[in-house]
């Protein structure tokens, strides 16, 4: 007991304290970037909002400005959550609850592999391959669902609206959702899932009185992760859609708001002087805006978590 | 009402792994009837096999046969489900759904029959069947707090509870005592006693006062080594098997000497 001491407090032992200072190492480190990330967009983004005409492509301020691009980023990654998590709950929990051992393997290799296709290989995919083929779906849904605000058409004759990039957004936020979903579902205790089975549950009832509500908080974080992946996409929203300064709910016509990442990925470019700041500013909000949708999970998460299961 | 339990012949395993070997027994119905016998010899096993809980382990399979009252438990045509829903189970380890309220617990199996139940019904069968449980005293002011805010006694009661809300023809029970104070444990015996005149009940546990406090009948189960199957050693009424087994290995285990 050479560690011993006679100092009141206890004794800390060396790999305790070199495992607390490098993760608090780690935690100042990760405030210290996203404090840098804040103080850029805030210092380059201010002159931006308080920018004139000249540089707001004629808008009266920057926050007629930057409405339409929020608007169509929130619109284009609701449209992708809406469609891809169901989708991915199905998927993680065929692989995890219904799917015989080797087949559920394969699956989870492919789910993973689609989590590493770069984004700009979507792009292109939805551009050439999805818009046409989503073409004859999409006028039947003007057809017979043309009283919903979003599916009023008249629907754009190459497809590279709204819908199309909305839907690109959700097979690529897929993969991610998918994987954390089914490593929850995985981790669904043996104990209370037998619990459920012996009161007499079927398999779906069985799922629903445990692998469910068990694996409710991560489900939430899971989506907000494909939800945080989909509001910064640049580049397959900016290949699929010509966005304009607009606010629709319309999803198949040929205007359709524009998102702020494929705003400032098409305009940086070109941009110069004040322009430029007003770009960032618009970064910024973006930022502002996933930072809401992932305290709001939190919240979400948080207010049930007596009941999670994780006490 | 309650239901008479036919085994012969009964092969458990894992995998290629052989648990359990040869067991053949009747379970009379409205009986106690008491698992005993050293860890590891499959009794947990055996008494899993019997609501068809076994099979949900991935691998795990049994031969042989079981006829609940003239029915084929392991028949094609019986539905595991089904099984279940009228052999209630209480497990070694206590499990109430963490994701549920005390309440949601109690009446959780009852929801899987009758979507639909009056409010006053459910108020009812809960605090019935927490009161037969002995918890009721403990969490009647606190229903709506998650099942897991209870101590690891309390929350096997409340798996009790849960097991018989739904009012099963046999109930098995799996070491229910082995977390429990004296003071529960005797009104789970007490329960017990008042159950079997309705029910089938099959109790494992490693307390032989226990054993022969409850029960009618006790059933013996031993290893010979290590690795090799458990085995049923003898069976008989539990004043005979306390006074005077036929086994040797039966006597050696209740008077202490190994196991
Ligand atoms: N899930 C499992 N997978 C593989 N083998 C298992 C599994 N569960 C139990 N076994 C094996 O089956 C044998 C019987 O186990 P079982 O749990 O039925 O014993 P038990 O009599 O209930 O013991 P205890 O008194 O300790 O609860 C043991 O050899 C054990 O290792
Ligand atoms: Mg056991």
């Amino acid at each position: 007991m050479a560690t011993r001491t006679r100092s009141e407090h206890p004794p800390v032992r060396r790999g305790d304290r070199i495992f607390s200072a490098t993760a608090l190492g780690a935690g100042i480190l990760i405030l210290l970037i996203l404090a840098g990330v804040a103080i850029f967009l805030l210092v380059q983004g201010v002159p931006g909002i308080t920018a004139g005409r000249g540089s707001l492509s004629g808008r009266d301020s920057f926050w007629a400005y930057v409405g339409p691009f929020a608007f169509g980023t929130v619109f284009a990654s609701i449209i992708a959550l809406v469609v891809a998590v169901p989708i991915a709950v199905g998927i993680a929990l065929f692989i995890s609850h219904y799917a015989p051992r080797r087949v559920a393997l394969a699956l989870g290799y492919i789910v993973d592999l689609l989590a590493a296709v770069p984004s700009v290989v979507f792009g292109v995919w939805g551009i050439t391959v999805l818009s046409p083929a989503l073409v004859p779906i999409m006028q039947w849904l003007e057809d017979n669902a043309g009283f919903l605000p979003f599916f009023e058409g008249p629907t754009l004759t190459s497809g590279r609206n709204m819908f199309t990039a909305g839907l690109v957004l959700a097979v690529m936020i897929l993969p991610i959702i998918t994987a954390i979903c089914r490593e929850v579902f995985l981790q669904t205790p043996r104990l209370h899932e037998e619990a459920a089975l012996a009161l007499g549950a079927t398999r779906w009832e069985m799922i629903r009185m445990t692998v469910f509500p068990y694996g409710r908080s991560g489900i939430v974080s899971a989506s907000m992760l494909g939800l945080g992946r989909a509001l910064g996409e640049t580049l397959a929203v900016a290949l699929v859609l010509s966005g304009s300064a607009i606010y629709t709910f319309n999803t198949l016509a040929a205007e359709n708001s524009g998102t702020i990442a494929a705003n400032i990925a098409l305009q940086f470019p070109e941009a110069s002087g004040t322009a430029v700041n007003v770009l960032i500013a618009t970064g910024l909000i973006l930022f502002v805006i996933t930072f809401a949708v992932n305290y709001t999970a939190r919240k979400i998460v948080d207010r049930r978590s007596e009941f999670s299961g994780a006490n | 009402m309650a239901k008479s339990i036919d085994v012969s012949d009964l092969n458990i395993y894992y995998g290629d792994f052989l648990a359990v070997e040869g067991v053949t027994i009747p379970i009379a119905a409205k009986s106690v009837t008491a698992f005993i016998g050293p860890s590891g010899c499959g009794k947990s096993s055996f008494l899993r096999s019997l609501n068809r809980m076994h099979e949900v382990i991935p691998g795990a399979r049994v031969e042989g046969k079981i006829i609940i009252d003239g029915n084929d438990l392991y028949g094609a045509g019986t539905d595991p489900v089904a099984v279940r829903r009228e052999i209630g189970m209480v497990f070694q380890r206590p499990n109430p759904f963490p994701t549920m309220s005390i309440y949601e617990n109690v009446i959780a199996g009852m929801r899987l029959n009758a979507k639909r139940m009056k409010k006053s019904e459910a108020d009812d069968a809960v605090e019935k069947s927490l009161r037969s449980a002995n918890l009721w005293a403990e969490v009647e002011d606190r229903l709506r707090r998650p099942g897991s805010s209870l101590s690891g006694g309390q929350q096997q009661r409340l798996c009790i509870a849960r097991a018989i809300a739904v009012e099963p023809q046999v109930l098995l029970m799996d070491e229910p005592c082995s977390a429990l104070d004296p003071i529960s444990t005797s009104a789970i015996e007490d329960l017990i006693h008042d159950l079997q005149h309705d029910y089938t009940i099959v109790i494992v546990t490693h307390n032989m006062q226990q054993a022969a406090r409850v029960s009618e009948t006790t059933a013996f189960f031993n290893l010979s080594a290590v690795g090799e199957p458990g085995r049923l050693v003898e069976y008989g009424s539990t004043t005979k098997i306390f006074s005077n087994p036929d086994n040797e290995s039966t006597e050696a285990y209740i008077s202490g000497r190994f196991g």
